[in-house]
């Protein structure tokens, strides 16, 4: 399903890749010396990159001073840090109380089937992945869906097709 | 005449179309030749109502029109032109008179909506900045002591008193000390920390760096949520600015005091709300709860004595500094002090942030303000205080919104969530998904919460599948009992509240026939 979008993966010539090692070991520095820099710093590697490569995380983990196997525990804990290629765009759909309490159980319910992807995966032709969240901060208007970093309030069923087909860039 | 358009750049108004109207609004007025200055205002909260559109024409106050659709916008733009403005469908009269906002106490959330968030000077002009100069002027123990008159207790949850914690910071040897927002607003239902950090966020900055001249600290940071793009953008934007302007850095207000600020961006975990997990993921590691003692007061970040208080608690201080300790605490009743911005939401008509005086009954809040369900049907079940709060029933919303009155019912007000549910909601779903979320979220560090979520969920698919016999829910009880009492911090205490209380109170939806039961034994 990923491979349209693993170029990082299958084009990974040798340029790319120390294009890609040159990116992580200059923001693994500038992160190293500040107080609790990690987090800072794999938010930003993976804005640049998509994602925080595998390979990498030994050279992140000796800026830090750090065991390879605590990056990777850090990298770990977190749902928003990937260690593969995803997709560009998000599209999230909140599957906590306020927005369960206004639909969001039937968006879940019937979200693969008007879309066409399933939660977790990319879709097949379009660039987007598809997700669940727990909360977005919108319960007063819900149910929330996320289109990348912006959010949509009282979205359904009906209304999520073409919601997406605005929002998201082919 | 050129005339003043507020339109809210708030998360909540944008996502149900606040963007679009005002790119409508913009072109309709340039169609009409009618001059406008457009302001990107916060929101008030009054969510039922966005879009929201308040116009200042010549001497008139702020008029609202609202919710107002795309489509709308050209007849309002016309009505406003003729003249004949409180004719249009979305007249709403005055701002100031429309009850929904005038029937609430506004301390800490009054600003919000009355400008560009970012501006810094209307934040000065509104009263802004008032309490930080005070503080200036106060010992760090006179400050802690106002805030010990004004009965603060923390708005994450907790509810502990903030003049004590901020004390035992004061007291502590270190010679480094930190405050530390917690803005990981995680609790589905709960949207307050977000709103004032887009509405108003040099009130928190204010209220940290208060919070810093109290204790002796001068490194703040401010631990929010990645789900809070907007709000990131606004705190960032204001940090710059209030520091350009003096009141952050080396130097406040001339005073030779230093405070910074910094934000720091989560990861998408729901257990960095806990504050101790917090702490650890600020210093780059796992989210993973500590225990406790010692005390984040004693030990906090990096080791340091740490003041950790949510958005809420931390902007609230900017007033009492302002105004007195005295004067906050003759809002409220008994030890819950001052006032409570409760956030409602789910199935509710008109939705949004309501500050008021704690003891405000649950029902007055769900019919007056929220005018019941969206969808029309009746009210069946209310879970108050955020995803680890109790699942109230519908005969039970006589309840006074304090502290104390929740904690009798078995429930807690935690920070302030409410999100009502009609007759369409079935409690076993709801109870399966607390321990599902407790499974998917726990930091895995202690057993009953790690293994006891997994095992709670396991039954409860029992019960949503209607295979559960007795014995199952003999089970799940002994299970909660088991988390409540055994777990190291409030993901695994707390998660057994709105299970039991579904169950307590909604026994007709956990129906199970011991026949099953024997057949699959």
């Amino acid at each position: 399903m990923l491979s349209q979008y693993s170029l990082p993966v299958k084009a990974m010539t040798a340029s790319f890749e120390k294009t890609t090692e040159k990116t992580v070991e200059q923001t693994a520095a500038k992160h190293a010396t500040a107080q609790g820099g990690l987090l800072p710093c794999l938010h930003e590697i993976q804005a640049e990159l998509g994602y925080i490569p595998n390979d990498y995380l030994e050279s992140i983990a000796t800026a830090f001073s750090l065991s390879t196997a605590e990056v990777h525990g850090v990298v770990s804990f977190y749902h928003d840090f990937r260690t593969s290629p995803s997709a560009p765009q998000s599209i999230q759909i909140c599957c906590a109380e306020a927005c369960q309490a206004s639909g969001s159980r039937e968006l879940e319910a019937g979200v693969a089937d008007v879309l066409g992807v399933e939660f977790d995966e990319t879709h097949p032709t379009h660039n987007y992945h598809l997700e669940r969240v727990y909360c977005l901060g919108n319960c007063a208007c819900g149910p929330s869906v996320r289109i990348n970093d912006d959010v949509y309030g009282r979205v359904d069923l009906a209304s999520l097709p073409h919601l997406v087909s605005e929002a998201v860039q082919s | 005449m050129t005339i003043r358009v507020y339109i809210s750049q708030d998360t909540t108004a944008v996502s149900v179309g606040a963007e679009r109207v005002a790119e409508a609004f913009v072109q309709a007025a340039r169609d009409a030749d009618l001059p406008l200055t457009l302001v990107r205002n916060g929101s008030r909260g009054a969510f039922g109502l966005e879009p929201l559109i308040e116009i200042e024409m010549g001497t008139q106050g702020r008029l609202a029109f609202g919710p107002v659709s795309v489509a709308d916008v050209p007849s309002l733009v016309t009505a406003i032109t003729d003249g004949e403005y409180e004719r249009h469908s979305n007249y709403l009269g005055p701002v100031n008179d429309i009850p929904w906002l005038g029937n609430q106490t506004r301390i800490t959330f009054k600003r919000c909506g009355e400008g560009d968030p970012a501006d810094f000077a209307n934040y000065r002009a509104l009263g802004g900045y008032r309490g930080l100069e005070r503080a200036l002027t106060l010992s760090p123990q006179a400050i802690v002591d106002e805030i010990k008159v004004s009965g603060l207790r923390g708005r994450g949850g907790a509810a502990f008193p903030t003049g004590i914690k901020w004390q035992t910071v004061l007291d502590a040897q270190g010679e480094q000390k930190y405050i530390v927002c917690n803005a990981d607003e995680g609790d589905s239902g709960t949207f307050a920390d977000r709103l004032l950090m887009e509405a108003d966020p040099y009130q928190l900055i204010e209220g940290m760096t208060i919070s810093g001249l109290a204790v002796g600290a001068t490194k703040g940071f401010i631990y929010l949520r990645s789900e809070y793009p907007r709000a990131q953008r606004m705190l960032e934007r204001a940090i710059d600015v209030a520091m350009a302007e003096g009141y952050l850095g080396a130097d406040l207000c001339g005073s030779g005091q230093r405070f910074e600020l910094e934000v720091r961006m989560g990861a998408g975990s729901y257990i960095c709300g806990e504050e101790t997990a917090l702490l650890n993921s600020l210093e780059g590691k796992r989210g993973v709860v500590r225990a406790k003692p010692p005390l984040p007061a004693i030990e906090g970040l990096f080791g340091k004595p740490t003041v950790v208080n949510n958005v809420l608690t931390l902007a609230s201080v900017s007033s009492i500094l302002a105004h007195g300790g005295a004067e906050y605490a003759r809002h409220g009743v008994d030890r819950s002090k001052g006032t409570m911005p409760l956030q409602l939401a789910g199935n509710i008509k008109n939705g949004g942030l309501i500050e008021v005086p704690f003891g405000v009954s649950l029902n007055k809040v769900i019919n007056e303000w929220g005018g019941g369900t969206r969808s029309g049907r009746p009210v069946r079940a209310v879970q108050v205080g955020g995803p680890l709060g109790a699942y109230l029933s519908s005969d039970q919303l006589d309840v006074p919104l304090t502290y104390e009155a929740l904690a009798e019912l078995g429930g807690m007000l935690g920070h302030g969530g409410i999100v009502v549910f009609d007759d369409t909601v079935d409690m076993a779903k709801q109870a399966h998904f607390a321990m599902d979320f407790c499974a998917k979220e726990s930091c895995g560090k202690c057993t009953p919460c790690r293994i006891g979520a997994v095992r709670g969920r396991e039954v409860l698919d029992k019960v949503v599948d209607s295979t559960a016999s007795s014995n199952d829910l003999i089970l799940l009880r002994d299970l909660c009992e088991t988390m409540e009492q055994a777990s190291l911090c409030a993901m695994g205490g707390l998660t057994p509240l709105p299970v039991k209380s579904a169950m307590d109170n909604f026994p007709e939806d956990f129906g199970v026939t011991d026949n099953q039961y024997e057949v699959a034994v």
